[in-house]
């Protein structure tokens, strides 16, 4: 009986790191980069306990506690160990819960995909943000810095519906948020970033965001809208 | 022989485009090295980029990039994934999510470190200040990963450690280019020490570059950049 016993607990155990007990979310409603780990949980099929952070304003001691180095979210806490940055979450979600993988097998094809999502983050984002908080000249210099990356982003693509192929994948994930987000700094700013010079992005940004697994989990757009207008008042302020 | 033609077929042709100067380079050699893979270093004239390069690295543009059979791999953090999954033996990254985690972010904090270090080096004046305070305040966090461990992997040295390895030698060139002080040994002692047994291991010595390649290359860099920022409006 004893042995059944044991069984039972370990069994339990099991199942319950599959279905990622112990598991939080430190995130922001507004936060796109938070958005991106949810959408990680959900395709995992993670349950997890979301904590709200009352951002921009205030910091909990617990965010300040978790993340010391950044001091931002969204942070994940597994059994009380934080780790921080939701691309290495979402490489943290892929390597500990094995089902519905978000990489493909394929050494290359994994490489591939890392880059895109650093390329996204690291020329795409920036330079959207950049005409966002900008006028004038810096302005029109950003958008068309973002406007040529996202070209490039559109070429990783390679004629396939999603990066991940026929499903999505970690690229998707990483960069789709970008169709919601740009379209608020076009309208904000009065910029065109999207148009049909990138329509096979724009495609897929389409697909993606009408999945219903990715939809559910969007923010409502008047609310991301007037958050957003709000920074952009105080950002373009700052810069006269 | 009939084992040393079978490990070649296994590894593949392997060639590394890159500039001897660049620590993002010598990160990837590194990383090569520790696996026991053979490759062929392109060296690229950075101010004369080759077709090579251009055709395959047309996104960025740079160095390093790895060549696996003719599969192109840019991002020098991204290609040294790609190396610890391609060759199974000595793994560069924990099996453990959690340490894997860590090592990631560790890294990635590392490269953001390199350029405000870069930063500190050649400005001047309120700038300079600004850069050497967040500077000393990552050092400041990376002392407490490294303090108790001999390396940032453990015993072994591993990808933690390759992504911090430009500490132990590109660190201290521009320090003194930037005529700063930065890895102060009392002030950082574990890292410090670290810095000393991370540049010891022979195959991490040995794809050092000539420091004073550095120091001229280094010196060059900052009077450009000091010579533009001066004429800007």
């Amino acid at each position: 009986t004893t042995k059944t016993l044991d069984c039972s607990a370990a069994t339990k155990r099991l199942l319950q790191e599959m279905a990622g007990e112990g598991v939080k979310l430190i995130g922001f409603w507004g936060s796109p980069f938070a958005l991106r780990v949810k959408w990680a949980l959900k395709l995992k099929e993670i349950q997890y306990e979301y904590l709200e952070e009352d951002l921009p304003y205030k910091k909990s001691d617990m965010l300040l506690k978790y993340n010391p180095v950044y001091k931002k979210v969204p942070v994940l806490v597994h059994d009380e160990k934080p780790i921080a940055e939701s691309l290495v979450i979402i490489e943290y979600i892929e390597d500990k819960w094995k089902q519905n993988p978000l990489l493909p097998e394929d050494p290359y094809e994994r490489a591939k995909a890392r880059f895109w999502a650093k390329f996204a983050d690291e020329k795409c984002v920036p330079a959207i943000m950049l005409a966002f908080r900008t006028t004038g000249e810096a302005q029109e210099k950003a958008v068309r810095e973002a406007r040529e990356h996202l070209k490039t982003l559109e070429s990783g693509l390679a004629g396939k519906r999603f990066f991940g192929g026929e499903s999505i994948g970690f690229v998707d994930i990483a960069a789709g948020w970008i169709g919601i987000w740009a379209r608020v700094t076009e309208e904000i700013a009065g910029i065109k970033l999207i148009d049909e010079e990138v329509a096979l992005l724009d495609t897929w940004f389409k697909d993606f965001l009408e999945l219903p697994v990715i939809k559910e989990c969007l923010p409502p757009r008047d609310r991301l809208l007037e958050l957003n207008q709000g920074f952009h008042k105080m950002l373009t302020a700052a810069s006269t | 022989q009939r084992g040393h033609s079978f490990r070649l077929q296994e590894m593949g042709d392997v060639k590394v485009i890159g500039a001897i100067l660049s620590l993002f380079c010598t990160r990837v050699e590194w990383a090569l090295k520790l696996k026991g893979v053979e490759y062929e270093y392109m060296p690229e004239d950075l101010r004369n980029k080759s077709e090579l390069l251009l055709k395959n690295n047309p996104v960025h543009k740079k160095v390093p990039v790895l060549l696996h059979n003719g599969k192109p791999i840019a991002e020098s953090l991204v290609i040294v994934e790609y190396i610890d999954e391609a060759w199974k033996e000595n793994p560069l990254l924990s099996q453990e999510p959690y340490e894997r985690a860590q090592a990631r972010f560790w890294a990635r904090y590392s490269d953001e470190l390199v350029m405000v270090v870069f930063n500190a080096c050649k400005s001047q004046g309120e700038d300079k200040v600004k850069a050497i305070e967040t500077a000393l305040k990552s050092l400041a966090f990376i002392e407490k990963e490294i303090t108790g461990k001999k390396f940032f992997g453990g015993d072994e040295i591993g990808f933690f450690d390759l992504a911090m390895g430009w500490i132990s030698y590109w660190l201290n060139v521009m320090e003194e280019v930037g005529d700063m002080k930065l890895l102060v040994a009392d002030k950082f002692p574990s890292l410090h020490e670290w810095t000393q047994n991370f540049a010891q291991v022979p195959l991490i010595k040995e794809c050092l570059p000539p420091r004073d390649k550095l120091v001229e290359y280094f010196t060059a860099s900052v009077t450009y950049l000091r010579s533009l920022a001066a004429q800007s409006p």
